[in-house]
């Protein structure tokens, strides 16, 4: 546990430090919600107000880029430049390490999340989620299958140089289809049979549905099972991709 | 009391041989240097005793563990400098330090490895704003800050001006002055002729040579002298250079010639080193 929490501020400390990423990774959904809202914030889409939209669409970007984009570049990073390599050669146990990374990371979606829901009932006039409950449990589920998805995107990456083109190349076209900035409805046919499967759409309707609809958790199983299957892929692919070691030498 | 031993070390990549069998023993607070070309082996042995790679064939022991069998307990008692820097970029150095030291049990205080490895006058500044050789340092702190018993320097000075390299082999003099044991891989001879009590010379996966610097460069090893006569150059590898001077000088005197530019030499650890590798 000393360990754990050891390891779990240095994890926070690093984030921070880093402005380039936290800005990228933190401050960019933040201030998407921003402009955007400021734009058709006040217009209807899907029967919701575009700035409830929004809303839950940019917790849905904000766990795409914590969860997933900043921590496969982070962790690839790690890799390529012999951090974790270094980190297996002290007493400090993996799972512990790994643990305490994704804990970091679901702290920071968090206070993003928190951000974003504050500035929309301030600046947007949005009501505070009646289920906050139902919501922590959509954003645990989310921040895990999306952690478990960027792990598992690093046994694909072979360059710390590489890792930021190859996870934006990943995350910023899925952000778009999933309709976490616009309503799905509206497009081509194509890019909405690739949003019906991806696992950020059916996070953000999660999302939506709790923070908009007043929904519980409990009657979105379907969309719960869709991110779920997604996380167990991902799962997967980290339990055969993840190395320690970097790929070079 | 021996802190390494290893016999009959076997380990193969795909079709290819990296280590075909070696035996070696480093005890307690002795500083053992592993010498090779590139893709002698070399880290391929270190990784192994590290606990990173598994081996094919073989025993080996580090500290009475068997690395492939160690826990968190093994790797209190272990430091570990990789080839490459391997830091985090926005913290400071006493933060580094301070990240480190709290994966031990009894660490080191990290102002006292600051001053080990000499970064006093940097210890708040971020790691992306050191020098090369700084990084270099700071690693090394970060190999020393659990109190190791058995350290393990992979190249420690690669990079470093000669200055800079004069006070890390202080540093790590210092070492086995508390006891540590070092296992030192290099591609500078001096270093290791400065350094090593023991060296062993890897080639191709086998073990060449093995002794300390003295032996290597002494015993059967032959002294080269070295000579001009009537413009020409001359040089003869003798096991008996005494007689072959005597020879040599009489001759000349003899014949009334001077010896031009005589020079007798006995060959340093590189004349070895590459003599046993270049074959």
């Amino acid at each position: 546990m000393r360990l754990f929490l050891h390891e779990l501020r240095t994890e926070q400390v690093l984030f921070w430090r880093n402005r380039e990423a936290a800005f990228f990774t933190f401050f960019l959904p933040v201030i998407f919600f921003l402009v955007f809202g400021s734009i058709y914030g006040s217009d209807k889409i899907e029967g919701i107000r575009g700035a409830a939209f929004l809303e839950a669409g940019m917790i849905g970007y904000g766990v795409a880029s914590t969860a997933f984009a900043g921590l496969a570049i982070t962790m690839v990073i790690r890799r390529e430049s012999g951090v974790l390599k270094r980190i297996r050669s002290t007493p400090l146990p993996p799972w512990t390490y790994l643990v305490a990374v994704l804990v970091s990371t679901f702290i920071t979606f968090l206070i993003e999340a928190v951000i974003l829901i504050l500035l929309g009932r301030l600046l947007f006039s949005v009501g505070l989620p009646t289920r906050p409950f139902s919501l922590l449990v959509a954003l645990i589920v989310g921040a895990a299958s999306f952690a478990a998805l960027g792990l598992g995107l690093t046994g694909l990456v072979r360059s710390a140089e590489g890792s930021s083109a190859v996870v934006n190349f990943v995350y910023l076209p899925m952000a778009i289809i999933s309709g976490t900035f616009f309503s799905p409805a509206k497009y081509p046919a194509f890019l909405r049979a690739i949003a019906d499967v991806l696992p950020l759409t059916y996070f953000t309707k999660l999302t939506r549905n709790i923070v908009v609809r007043h929904d519980h958790i409990w009657s979105q199983g379907g969309a719960i099972a869709v991110v779920v299957i997604w996380g167990a892929i991902g799962l997967v692919a980290a339990l055969r991709g993840f190395r320690w070691q970097p790929r070079e030498g | 009391m021996t802190a390494v031993a290893v016999s009959g070390l076997r380990k193969a990549y795909g079709d290819h041989e990296a280590l075909k069998g070696i035996d070696f023993m480093i005890e307690r607070g002795e500083v053992f240097g592993l010498l090779g070309p590139n893709g002698a082996g070399k880290t391929t042995t270190v990784e192994i005793l590290e606990g990173y790679r598994e081996r094919d064939a073989g025993d080996v022991q580090v500290l009475d563990v068997d690395p492939q069998q160690s826990g968190p307990a093994w790797r209190e008692r272990i430091g570990v400098m990789l080839q490459s820097s391997s830091l985090y970029p926005n913290l400071t150095v006493r933060e580094s330090l301070g990240v480190f030291a709290g994966y031990y049990a009894s660490p080191r205080r990290p102002d006292e490895v600051i001053e080990i490895v000499e970064l006093g006058e940097k210890a708040d500044a971020r790691v992306r704003t050191l020098s090369g050789g700084q990084q270099r340092r700071l690693d090394l702190g970060l190999a020393l800050v659990g109190d190791p018993e058995l350290v393990f320097l992979d190249e420690p000075t690669t990079g470093f001006d000669p200055g800079a390299r004069r006070s890390a082999w202080q540093t790590i003099r210092n070492l086995r002055e508390l006891g540590k044991t070092v296992l030192l891989t290099t591609h500078y001879l001096d270093e290791a002729a400065q350094l090593a009590d023991r060296v062993a010379v890897l080639r191709d996966g086998l073990i060449v040579r093995e002794g300390t610097p003295a032996e290597l460069t002494g015993g059967e090893v032959e002294t080269e002298i070295r000579y001009r006569r009537n413009g020409d150059e001359f040089v003869e590898r003798t096991h008996d250079p005494t007689r072959r001077l005597h020879e040599l000088t009489s001759d000349a005197i003899a014949r009334g010639e001077e010896l031009e530019a005589l020079e007798v030499r006995r060959p340093t650890l590189e004349d070895v080193y590459l003599e046993l590798t270049s074959e």
